[in-house]
């Protein structure tokens, strides 16, 4: 049964230098906070898992906290590229990033045979791209029944899953519903997980489209209100677009990003929960 | 953002309006960006019926203005559904199910073939781009791909740095080859022209110029010998209700 401890500690309990970590959230639901408490608590070496590396990765590589990235887009949506990501892959800074670079069907398929405790996922993909000739984990393989050829990526079992959600019970019971991405099969293909939720309600209400992740599947819950901005949580919040236009400059520079980071995760005051 | 045009409209509004006309109906998965508000456009005028899917699991999403990402709130709060990322690869595009991808690209190639991931080499890029995202199947299972690309001699290559997305390969009969079961593309709109792949050498040929550009232009904008197609043809200039609904989506002003 999950238990909902405070961020900080979840996080230290949970993520480890070296571990693989997955903050899954598809634009919607991204867990910046649970982010964040990753980069204050110094972890280093991290295979960071994400389709859409976001901001969020963005700032965790800029901050030097990961040594490989295995993702399937990576720029800031609608506005450009993620520029702490371009700097670490073209010049090696603030270290060099090793990239495990997929499709998104490639990806949500590899968690989908994760959560189900299959070794691989099978689908129609990356044919006749370039992908496979510099992703290792993306191979042919022939269909027994109907010899027809299909291609194979192999399961996604991360160390740790972190997803953000709308809310959970007093019992870790976790429900999310609007646009859901990976977050269930990120979970349940994770060895540990960590779910930060907007608030923690005596009872969970029925929510149309909701889906629940009980609290037996899932090792933390902490609570960390506005913890998806400049990503949203609906019902919640919207999705801060303003603040994605603006992290472009930000990051474009790497004294302007180190200095938004000190500010606004590091030591400022808008750092403190 | 393209140069003023000496017209009441910018070649961009042209561009956009040459790519809402080709979607006519049925279903269109949606990229983001140029794709989006073209396919928004179409919508808001000839396609209303126009089914809009977008990778977050959006279905049937109707934003009343386009959103910047493909999963703004409003496109799961007017969506006829909301699926989760592996069931919108693996039940809707995966099975053929939906009728048009729309791409939009960093570079382009004469047999179609799209890159957005890296210029220059994979291990020492010169500039490296987000990367595939949902492209590559798109690419390949939607009924057939449209493509939408400002037209210059960096985007239009002869052949791309690095194949993110399948057009025709290296030419006739690739597709089949490698099971590729939507048709590719069958229009790339820029905004000097429109380009479609020659029925037998799958090489793309310019089959409209819109009003003011000379095939010489579009020729200097291309990387490899562009070929008009026979009755090559000028693309009619935007009508005053599709550049008023086209405005109407990006705030008035001109995109």
């Amino acid at each position: 049964m999950a238990t909902v401890i405070p961020l900080a500690e979840a996080v230290a309990n949970l993520v480890h230098d070296g571990d693989s970590v997955a903050l899954e959230g598809f634009t919607h639901l991204i867990p910046y906070a649970a982010g964040h408490e990753i980069i204050r608590q110094g972890r280093r070496d991290l295979t960071l898992i994400r389709m859409t590396p976001d901001l969020i990765y963005d700032q965790l590589v800029g901050m030097g906290c990961a040594r490989r990235l295995v993702f399937s887009w990576g720029g800031n949506p609608g506005v450009g590229s993620l520029h702490r990501f371009r700097d670490a892959v073209q010049n090696h800074w603030p270290a060099p990033l090793e990239v495990e670079e997929h499709s998104h069907a490639g990806i949500a398929n590899a968690y989908a045979a994760g959560a189900s405790g299959l070794p691989f996922a099978v689908l129609r993909g990356y044919r006749g791209t370039d992908l496979p000739a510099h992703t290792a984990t993306v191979k042919p393989i022939t269909c027994p029944f109907t010899g027809e050829e299909l291609t194979a990526v192999p399961a996604i079992n991360p160390d740790v899953a972190i997803v953000h959600a709308q809310r959970a019970d007093r019992h870790g019971n976790v429900q999310l519903w609007g646009i859901t991405g990976v977050q269930k099969e990120a979970v349940l293909a994770a060895r540990r997980s960590l779910v930060t939720v907007e608030e923690v309600v005596d009872e969970l209400e029925p929510h149309p489209g909701a889906v629940t992740l009980p609290g037996w599947v899932i090792t933390h819950v902490s609570e960390a209100p506005g913890g998806s901005h400049p990503s949203y949580s609906a019902g919640y919040s919207v999705r801060d677009n303003d603040f994605y236009q603006a992290w472009d400059a930000i990051a474009r520079d790497r004294e302007s990003f180190l200095a938004w980071m000190d500010e606004h995760v590091l030591t400022g005051e808008a750092a403190r929960p | 953002m393209s140069a003023p045009s000496p017209q009441s409209y910018t070649a961009d509004e042209m561009m956009t309006v040459a790519a809402a006309r080709r979607l006519r109906g049925g279903s269109c998965f949606v990229g983001i960006g140029l794709p989006s508000l073209a396919a928004n456009l179409a919508r808001r005028t000839h396609a209303p019926d126009l089914v809009l899917i977008y990778e977050s699991g959006t279905i049937g999403a109707k934003p009343d203005l386009p959103p910047l990402s493909i999963g703004d709130g409003v496109l799961a709060e007017t969506a006829d559904s909301v699926v989760s990322v592996p069931e919108i690869f693996n039940y809707w595009l995966q099975p053929g199910r939906i009728d048009v991808g729309f791409l939009g690209a960093a570079q382009i190639d004469r047999y179609a073939n799209i890159n957005t991931t890296v210029i220059g080499p994979y291990d020492d890029p010169k500039v490296r781009l987000p990367g595939a995202g949902g492209a590559p199947e798109i690419a390949a299972s939607c009924g057939e791909v449209t493509v939408i690309v400002r037209q210059s001699p960096r985007a239009f290559v002869d052949r791309v740095d690095f194949v993110t997305s399948v057009g025709f390969g290296s030419g006739p009969g690739d597709r089949e080859r490698l099971g590729l079961r939507g048709r590719g593309p069958r229009t790339v709109i820029t905004d000097l022209g429109i380009l479609e792949p020659d029925p037998v050498t799958c090489e793309l040929v310019l089959t409209h110029l819109h009003p003011g550009v000379t095939l010489e232009r579009a020729r200097a904008a291309t990387g490899w010998e562009l070929a008009a197609a026979p009755g090559l043809r000028e693309t009619e200039p935007p009508a005053d209700h599709e550049l008023a609904a086209l405005r109407a989506l990006t705030g008035g002003h001109r995109s």
